[in-house]
């Protein structure tokens, strides 16, 4: 499943901060705010990404780099949220 | 406050160039124009009568005729230096500024320029020794730019004039367009123009038959960090400070012609403003812009000063349209890409004042640069704080303070607040340290760049070459000094100065007079200690102490409110003029190579969609734009944008 979500994730950042170029993607494990991929504008696009597209309610606690800086943190974070049921449905 | 420009060498027709280098310079110079040609020289002059008005005519030559003139802008201690000339047996023929260069250069050479309080930029002829001398005053207030083609050299005041010479083209540098894609202006000498330069400022040329050589007569200098100040407790320092800034606004209140001054509503502009208003017998004129949007306006803070000094007030609205209707205008007066729009209301500023009958306005621009004014010094303050307790959750709140106006800052956890001003990840040894976000977000809107653009720039690095620029004490210095410092060297004359300064002015021939920026008034605040002038997170600290009996306390304790404009916004949506479309479609982009035009075209999308748009977006939007419009009007691979839509 992460690799799923991994997928669609990276889709979104590819088109939406990087305008489709995706030779410059970043690796699963890359930081997007150091390698200023996103600022944080970006992270409140990703964050509305990320809600409505995988069915999830984050709380402001949620919203913190341990979960949402790396492809990797972001696909852990949604996949741990689907198996505790706080995926209300995926797209 | 004029044009100017000439060459050095054999021009074939050289009467003529000179003739179409006024022409260029017209809007700099609208009330005379002359020109000198002699065997291997020429001189152009576009003149804005302000001092001397009947006799101040240019070029000007010393009574002995083997030295000749041109000069742009003011010397504002000019009634001492002449008191002092004629002291010393020297007969002045006339009236004006100009003739007193003149004089001490003949007197003791290349060292005039030290005894100079101005802003001046100017080229002299001297036959005698067969050479051309040039300058260029200590802050980069007055532009000087020049360019070698043909064993010829070229010099004139903005490079339009410059582009008048035979086979001296435009085609963008890549390293220029790169360096102010990091640090929003190019690092003189570069220009955006390949081969085309900017003499720095506070420095001197001499061009002969040797060739060329440049050297500085004076620079921005601090205390080691440490070493006992003489201003020990604040009161006889805020003392010598208004002074200082008294004398500073005197001297340039001297002109034969009304002199006005800009109201933002902010502190610097309201204290000289409120000196301003005390030197002269009538009410002073104001002029001040305002906004739709209520985050950039500030009309209220300027009525109340205009009221409480009471100046005859006068106001150009800047509505949403505006920006984008004037933006093709303000790039062919900038002659640079930029990164933000705020230049654009600024050149709808001094059409009223052109308006209204006046031409030379005092602005209190350079008082966020001397007394620390900038969010950036508060900013490199806080991330210094957060790194010595890097796990800290408490202490990145503070971003939060420092820029109230960021709504996507405002939402942020504290964990995401310590990422972006890198805690924990810069290095406070670094010598940028109090820039490293600011060019960190810059940089991030070189994504755009094409293949081609970020094939030629392989292993360059902007801001490397900034800190290779450093003096040698720079390390010593306190770090708001060394903040302090990379502000007024790079960024006040590459883009305040000149994009939002001098050029916006001069657009529309008005002449912009900055009594913060008196080279005395800078050397003083430069010795201050670093808390007089950023006290905790209160900017300007020593300024507002020296001033307050003099502003409304609605004024005096205002804090800090960033001049911005609408960016993107300003050129989507309905109602969006054709350029833009026309200059950020794919086939536009493409022919003009510099950017990736499947990307530019889903920004430009993005941009539309009238969502809120950060700081990356915002930037690469208005760059790219201008960057366009800037091959446009002045290179052969521009498409014509503005005549296509």
């Amino acid at each position: 499943m992460t690799d799923t979500i991994k997928s669609k994730v990276k889709h979104f950042i590819v088109e939406n901060f990087l305008f489709g170029d995706a030779s410059q993607a970043p690796a699963d494990n890359a930081s997007l705010i150091e390698n200023d991929i996103i600022d944080s504008t970006g992270v409140l696009e990703l964050v509305a990404f990320i809600e409505e597209h995988f069915a999830i309610a984050m709380s402001d606690a949620d919203i913190v780099p341990a979960n949402l800086d790396s492809l990797d943190r972001i696909a852990a974070f949604v996949a741990a949220r689907s198996s505790t049921g706080q995926v209300e449905a995926a797209e | 406050m004029c044009g100017f420009g000439g060459y050095l060498g054999s021009v074939a027709e050289g009467e003529q160039l000179l003739h179409s280098m006024t022409q260029a310079l017209l809007h700099r110079g609208p009330d005379e124009q002359g020109v000198f040609a002699a065997p291997g020289v020429g001189l152009a002059h576009a003149r804005l009568s302000i001092v001397g008005l009947s006799d101040g005519r240019q070029p000007m030559q010393d009574e002995s005729g083997t030295l000749t003139i041109a000069f742009n802008g003011e010397i504002f201690n000019y009634v001492e230096l002449r008191e002092e000339l004629r002291a010393r047996g020297r007969r002045l023929r006339t009236s004006s500024d100009t003739e007193v260069i003149l004089h001490l250069y003949d007197e003791i050479g290349a060292d005039c320029v030290t005894r100079l309080n101005g802003d001046f930029a100017f080229a002299i002829h001297d036959a005698r020794q067969n050479r051309l001398f040039l300058a260029r005053d200590r802050m980069g207030v007055r532009p000087l730019f020049y360019t070698l083609k043909a064993g010829i050299f070229y010099f004139a005041s903005e490079v339009k004039a410059l582009l008048q010479a035979p086979g001296v083209v435009a085609e963008i540098d890549p390293v220029a367009l790169d360096q102010i894609f990091t640090l929003w202006a190019p690092i003189a000498p570069r220009t955006p123009f390949r081969d085309i330069c900017e003499l720095q400022p506070a420095s001197l040329m001499i061009v002969d038959e040797s060739g060329i050589s440049t050297r500085s007569y004076w620079q921005m200098d601090f205390p080691d960090a440490g070493e006992a100040s003489r201003h020990r407790s604040a009161a006889p320092a805020a003392e010598e400070l208004r002074a200082l800034l008294t004398d500073a606004t005197r001297i340039r209140m001297r002109a034969d012609v009304p002199v006005g001054s800009y109201l933002s509503g902010g502190l610097d502009s309201s204290i000289v403003s409120a000196l301003a208003a005390g030197m002269t017998p009538q009410a002073l004129r104001t002029f001040s812009v305002s906004f739709d949007s209520a985050e950039h306006d500030e009309s209220a803070f300027q009525a109340e000063m205009a009221r409480a000094l009471g100046t005859r007030h006068s106001t150009v609205h800047c509505a949403q349209g505006d920006i984008a209707a004037i933006f093709p205008d303000v790039i062919r007066f900038t002659e640079r890409p930029i990164l933000r729009t705020a230049p654009a209301p600024l050149f709808k500023l001094s059409g009223l004042v052109r308006e209204d009958g006046l031409k030379v306005v005092l602005t209190g621009e350079g008082a966020d640069e001397v007394f620390a004014g900038y969010d950036i010094f508060k900013e490199a303050r806080v991330r210094r704080f957060c790194a010595r307790q890097p796990q800290s959750r408490i202490r990145p709140h503070l971003f939060r303070k420092l820029y109230p106006y960021l709504p996507g800052l405002r939402q942020q956890s504290a964990e995401y607040l310590a990422a972006f001003f890198g805690v924990g990840g810069d290095t406070l040894g670094d010598p940028l340290f109090s820039h490293g976000p600011r060019l960190r977000g810059t940089a991030a809107a070189k994504l755009f760049f094409s293949a081609d653009l970020r094939a030629s720039l392989a292993g360059y690095d902007a801001a490397e070459e900034m800190a290779s620029l450093l003096p040698e004490n720079f390390a010593r210095w306190h770090p708001l000094h060394q903040a302090q410092y990379l502000e007024s060297r790079f960024l006040l004359p590459g883009y305040i100065l000149s994009s939002q300064g001098d050029r916006m002015a001069m657009a529309h021939g008005v002449e912009g007079r900055f009594p913060f920026l008196d080279h005395r008034l800078v050397e003083f605040a430069a010795g201050l200690p670093p808390e007089m002038k950023l006290r905790g997170l209160t900017e300007k600290h020593i300024l507002r102490e020296a001033t307050k009996d003099i502003l409304p306390p609605l004024i005096s304790q205002r804090p800090k409110q960033p001049y911005r404009a609408p960016d993107s916004r300003s050129f989507t949506g309905a109602g969006a003029l054709d350029y833009v479309r026309e200059a950020m479609r794919e086939e536009t982009v493409a022919a003009g190579g510099l950017f990736n035009p499947k990307a530019v075209a889903k920004l430009h999308a993005k941009c539309g969609t009238g969502e809120a748009n950060g700081f990356r977006d915002n930037t690469a939007f208005v760059g790219i734009l201008s960057t366009q419009l800037w091959l446009d009007t002045f290179t052969t691979a521009g498409a014509g944008i503005t005549k296509a839509a």
